[in-house]
């Protein structure tokens, strides 16, 4: 069933777990605020990914340097982008989700989400 | 020896403190008492019908959702293993990652864009619209909290909501305003690490750095100046208005630039600007104005975000 690749993909298997672990925290954790925890370890578990993805062995940052431009010489650039491209996102969604999160608190005065759903339940919404 | 007043310190003769840093007295609010206790009985009466052994079903529902999530989890990440078993090795230069389109952006990417830093050449030339939109995405995330967080000056608000001067006078309960060690650091580490920003900026295209990374570097130099000033000091130079100009001419440029350049060059035009020598600082055509506006928007978003949390406002 496993291909014979687990051990050297040594890194795609730590992003791996770290996603399972961020996933599990995200459908587990009854508090708000640790729902967004879990999604951003699941971010992190991304860059790891394209980052471990991006890279070559014995190649240098894709940095030009004495005017080599030799594709031997330096590492896959388009994973970094995606990875800039990734945190901005991450960034944004997280703001968004703790200020709606604020709003909650504000009106329901916890960060308990059965607690949330019952009011809720509770005033007919 | 036990006269200075370090000493005095020491042994707890006197608190150096006292008259020298603005404390606000740690009142807490008292709410009246009757509402106190109508808030803790519904708190507990909901607590007990959520979690207590009389509600039956939601007890069930809870242990059967546990077990189904930390099943599915780990299924999920077993499959995952599996299919990570099977991609190619990592690290090695034959990866399908590793294609034309990178073999492109590192032989040639030095001439057609004139960026010594491949991954800014990337991104802020051959990409340059996804990273516009990037900078869109972080404008637009500041408008969302600012709908939701905003809090009004004026008195007539929604039940439930803070004013603005609540949300000040709530802002220093638990620490000390004026704190002298605080402003001493900030006021020897905010120029440096402004500069620093600065400098990853300007140097986007010839080192690691860039925009984004600068523009975060500059957001966090305002938050400290904040944390140590506060908003009066900073409300000198940085309010709404400069917000949004600032960040409304960074996006107006950065499109008007880029529409200029996909112009040219889908329409096999010289665009007329100079790409310099690499490795000068003034090079590389649009890249350096881009990473400009980039990093303006980031710095402000960066601050935009700290202060909406902390007061609802600017």
């Amino acid at each position: 069933m496993f291909g014979g690749n687990l051990l050297v993909n040594f890194g795609s298997v730590v992003a791996v777990i770290l996603f399972g672990i961020g996933f599990s925290n995200l459908l587990l954790q009854k508090n708000l605020i640790k729902k967004i925890l879990g999604l951003n370890i699941m971010d992190t578990a991304v860059y790891l990914f394209l980052a471990e993805k991006g890279y070559i062995d014995g190649r240098v940052a894709p940095i030009v340097v004495d005017g080599v431009q030799d594709v031997t010489a330096y590492i896959n650039p388009v994973p970094s982008g995606l990875v800039l491209t990734g945190i901005v996102v991450s960034v944004s969604v997280t703001a968004i989700m703790l200020s709606l999160t604020i709003r909650l608190y504000r009106r329901y005065h916890t960060l308990d989400l059965d607690e949330i759903s019952t009011r809720l339940k509770k005033e007919g919404l | 020896m036990k006269n200075n007043r370090f000493a005095r310190w020491f042994y707890g003769e006197d608190d150096t403190l006292i008259d020298k840093v603005e404390m606000k007295p740690q009142k807490e609010r008292t709410p009246p008492e009757r509402q106190v206790r109508r808030l803790m009985q519904e708190h507990e009466r909901l607590h007990e019908h959520i979690y207590e052994d009389d509600n039956r079903k939601l007890w069930l529902f809870d242990k059967i959702y546990r077990i189904a999530s930390v099943l599915f989890c780990l299924t999920f990440i077993s499959i995952l293993l599996v299919t990570v078993s099977w991609l190619p090795p990592s690290g090695s230069a034959n990866n399908p990652g590793s294609n034309e389109v990178s073999a492109r952006y590192i032989e040639k990417g030095l001439q057609e864009t004139g960026a010594v830093n491949i991954v800014t050449g990337m991104i802020l030339d051959y990409r340059a619209f996804d990273t516009f939109g990037e900078s869109n995405v972080l404008y637009v995330a500041t408008c969302a909290v600012l709908i939701l967080l905003r809090l009004d000056h004026d008195e007539k608000r929604k039940p439930g909501d803070l004013t603005r001067s609540e949300a000040e006078s709530n802002d220093r309960i638990y620490e000390p305003k004026n704190d002298m060690i605080l402003q001493k650091v900030a006021g020897f580490l905010v120029p440096l690490i402004m500069i620093f920003g600065i400098y990853v900026i300007l140097n986007g295209h010839l080192s690691p750095g860039g925009g984004f990374s600068g523009g975060a570097i500059i957001g966090a130099g305002l938050i400290l100046y904040l944390n140590a000033f506060g908003f009066a000091k900073t409300e000198r130079f940085f309010t709404e208005k400069t917000y949004k100009w600032v960040c409304f001419f960074a996006l107006t440029f950065y499109c008007l630039a880029k529409s200029y350049s996909f112009f040219t060059g889908a329409n096999h035009l010289e665009s007329g600007i100079p790409l310099g020598t690499p490795g000068a600082i003034l090079s590389s055509g649009l890249i350096l104005p881009l990473n400009i506006c980039v990093g303006l928007v980031v710095a402000c978003t960066m601050y935009a975000f700290y202060a909406l949390f902390r007061k609802g406002g600017f």
